[in-house]
């Protein structure tokens, strides 16, 4: 899919953009790849190319970058990636069951699902909408299992909520994250977001989860707090 | 006697506004930054020393002294780097700060900032929590129009920008010298040690990385004073820290408290081991620290009492596990981790991760040998201290610990041909 002429106009000033945000133009190399997988859903080798034009580099060291990072995708992803965390916590208390049937659900053959070391395959629902992967530690053990949908949190999963969870983003109905907006935006939303440009729902959603509470709600309980500062503070 | 938990950083979490310019202010917000800017920044320097304030990421290296580090009047840019990158295993208290009070780690930052005179500040935050993403974006941009950055801020001269800046996925970027590889635009890759990045960090020039657990505690220090906050914890380990107990507990959760705590404590409070079960093994701070048992339920949780126990405090991610999981079971799919997220620089830990996951499969399967068990030791010792950075040292962390304390559950692997253990009745489901 190659990028328009009419994308490219798009993009060019965004591009300048984020570039102005650095000391050093390359630093500004992984949200420009973020705004490429925006407009495409992915890093196509137009993306590259155009990352490699604006900020006059190879290629090749652009090529380089892309496969590094697990976040970057070189293949069209699709409008929703779930990500099941399957890292030690979250694969004990359930995420491993909640990837199988998960694949199972979406008709995924054994080899599929198979965890070998390093696979971290995807399997798509036949419709192309929803893709299901594995994903590393997501930083919310305390909601274990966790599920990631373009990288909004869904927390405390289970095998019946994450099949319910596919089923809604394949029809298309309201799904809202846990701990997140009030709607959750497409794959290509996200990625914007990634590369600086936000989408006005920074209010949307709690402060905290219950988890993150928890301490604090028992510290209001029992009347405890740090020591009161005995003078004025810093001298 | 400081009180059990001692909220300051989670304080105000539960506010539904928190997370905004008006919510944080209301609860006395940026008035660390006014005292700040009001002194000089080597006294900003001397007060957080003065604290003992130990980095926050694991490493516990003197936040204060890091910044006492970066040379001045040396005619180069300097510059902060927030290490927002939280990917270890277990770990779970950054990313729910910066969701509630994004404002407490931008303070912080600036603070840092004007005390190492620096005119650029990056948070690096990992791109796979897009909810934190927006909250942090959001913040700085209200800290721009309330003039906290941007020009002469609080009419002190001092000009600051802060950029937001996610990360694509890799745990080795959490790796202070690979986050700033990464920052510049390429493979996250670590650098060799000396230089430090205090002297050849960022562009090469004078570079502080600090965790956003160290950065946001600043404020609290330069508004409440050096000596307030080291009247918490214990001797070597002063203050506050956000404790994160996950997995087979009652209520697993963020909990606040002077360092120095026990699990023994801290399970108390979380109503303990989920119902009819009782402790087998937990991780201090994250999956790079060697596993504890129930024999070490009363080890202080400082920085000096984990060492001494033969582990590591980290980033005091307490993930903790009842007696239906599978010890070896863990130990591999923590190697796995290891072995996906290695940059490949380092011969040793690339190969040395790779041949672990390798072997412990096969033990797990029931299909080792005692050979396989002693030769993956070996190789895990010679991964330890020939890799660049730590990830490398981390390798053979899991499966070294777990043979420590569960050489037995190794062996009935074997004898019984494969796992003694029904991963169903770990779940989150099993007892209901």
């Amino acid at each position: 899919m190659p990028l328009s002429d009419e994308a490219l106009a798009r993009l060019r000033p965004d591009a300048a953009e984020i570039i102005g945000r650095y000391p050093r133009a390359r630093s500004a190399l992984l949200p420009l790849l973020h705004l490429v997988q925006s407009e495409e859903g992915y890093v196509s080798d137009d993306g590259v190319k155009f990352c490699a034009e604006v900020l006059g580099c190879t290629e090749t060291e652009v090529a380089g970058v892309v496969s590094f990072y697990t976040m970057y995708k070189n293949h069209p992803a699709a409008e929703y990636q779930v990500g099941v965390c399957t890292n030690t916590l979250c694969a004990i208390m359930g995420g491993d069951q909640i990837f199988a049937e998960l694949a199972e659900h979406l008709g995924a053959s054994p080899e599929d699902e198979e965890h070998g070391a390093g696979s971290h395959g995807e399997i798509k629902s036949p419709d192309g909408k929803v893709g299901v992967e594995r994903v590393e530690c997501n930083a919310a053990c305390d909601y274990a299992p966790v599920i990631m949908v373009n990288w909004e949190f869904f927390d405390n999963m289970t095998p019946d909520s994450a099949r319910k969870l596919v089923d809604d983003l394949r029809a298309g109905n309201k799904v809202t994250p846990t701990r997140g907006p009030g709607r959750l935006c497409t794959w290509k939303q996200a990625s914007r977001i990634l590369a600086g440009f936000g989408d006005g729902q920074a209010s949307d959603g709690p402060s905290a989860g219950p988890a993150s509470l928890v301490g604090l709600e028992l510290a209001k309980e029992r009347g405890w707090k740090a020591p009161e500062p005995s003078s004025g503070g810093a001298k | 006697m400081t009180d059990t938990l001692t909220p300051v950083l989670t304080a105000h979490w539960g506010e539904p506004d928190s997370f905004t310019l008006a919510g944080y202010e209301r609860t006395g917000g940026y008035q660390g930054l006014r005292k700040a800017v009001a002194m000089t920044p080597d006294d900003v320097i001397s007060t957080v020393k003065n604290a003992v304030l130990r980095g926050r990421g694991g490493a516990g290296f003197p936040t204060g002294v890091k910044w006492s580090f970066i040379p001045q009047g040396d005619n180069k840019p300097h510059y902060l780097t927030v290490n927002a990158d939280e990917s270890e295993p277990g770990t779970c208290k950054d990313i729910p700060l910066m969701m509630a009070t994004p404002h407490t780690l931008i303070e912080g930052a600036i603070i840092t900032c004007y005390a190492i005179r620096a005119g650029h500040g990056f948070i690096y935050v990992r791109g796979e929590v897009l909810h934190v993403i927006r909250r942090l974006q959001q913040a700085v941009a209200e800290a721009y129009q309330a003039g906290y950055l941007g020009k002469n801020i609080l009419g002190s001269g001092f000009d600051l920008d802060i950029v937001v800046h996610a990360g694509a996925g890799a745990y080795i970027c959490g790796e202070e010298t690979a986050l700033l590889t990464s920052l510049e635009g390429y493979r996250g890759l670590p650098r060799n040690r000396p230089p430090f990045p205090a002297v050849e960090g960022l562009y090469a020039c004078p570079t502080v990385i600090n965790n956003v657990e160290s950065v946001s505690s600043v404020p609290s220090i330069m508004a409440d004073g050096a000596e307030w906050f080291a009247g918490m914890g214990t001797e070597k380990s002063k203050g506050y820290g956000i404790f994160s107990l996950s997995g087979h507990v009652t209520r697993p959760g963020q909990y606040e408290a002077p360092l120095g705590i026990t699990l023994r404590e801290l399970l108390d409070l979380a109503g303990g081991i989920r119902a009819g079960h009782r402790l087998k093994f937990w991780t201090p701070g994250g999956s790079s620290t060697p596993l504890l048992t129930d024999a070490h339920l009363d080890v202080p949780l400082d920085f000096e009492g984990v060492a001494a126990a033969g582990s590591i405090l980290g980033t005091r991610a307490l993930q903790i596990f009842d007696e239906t999981t599978c010890v070896v079971r863990a130990a591999l799919r923590w190697t796995e981790f290891y072995q996906h997220e290695s940059c490949g620089k380092c011969t040793p830990c690339r190969e040395g991760s790779y041949w672990m996951v390798r072997a412990i499969e096969r033990l797990e399967q029931g299909q080792g040998t005692d050979e396989d068990l002693e030769t993956m030791l070996d190789v895990g010792d010679n991964i330890i201290g020939r890799a660049f950075c730590a990830l490398g040292d981390a390798v053979p962390v899991p499966f070294s610990s777990a043979v420590k304390y569960f050489r037995d559950e190794f062996l009935q692997h074997q004898k019984e041909g494969g796992c003694p253990f029904d991963p169903a009745a770990s779940t989150l489901w099993a007892d209901r």
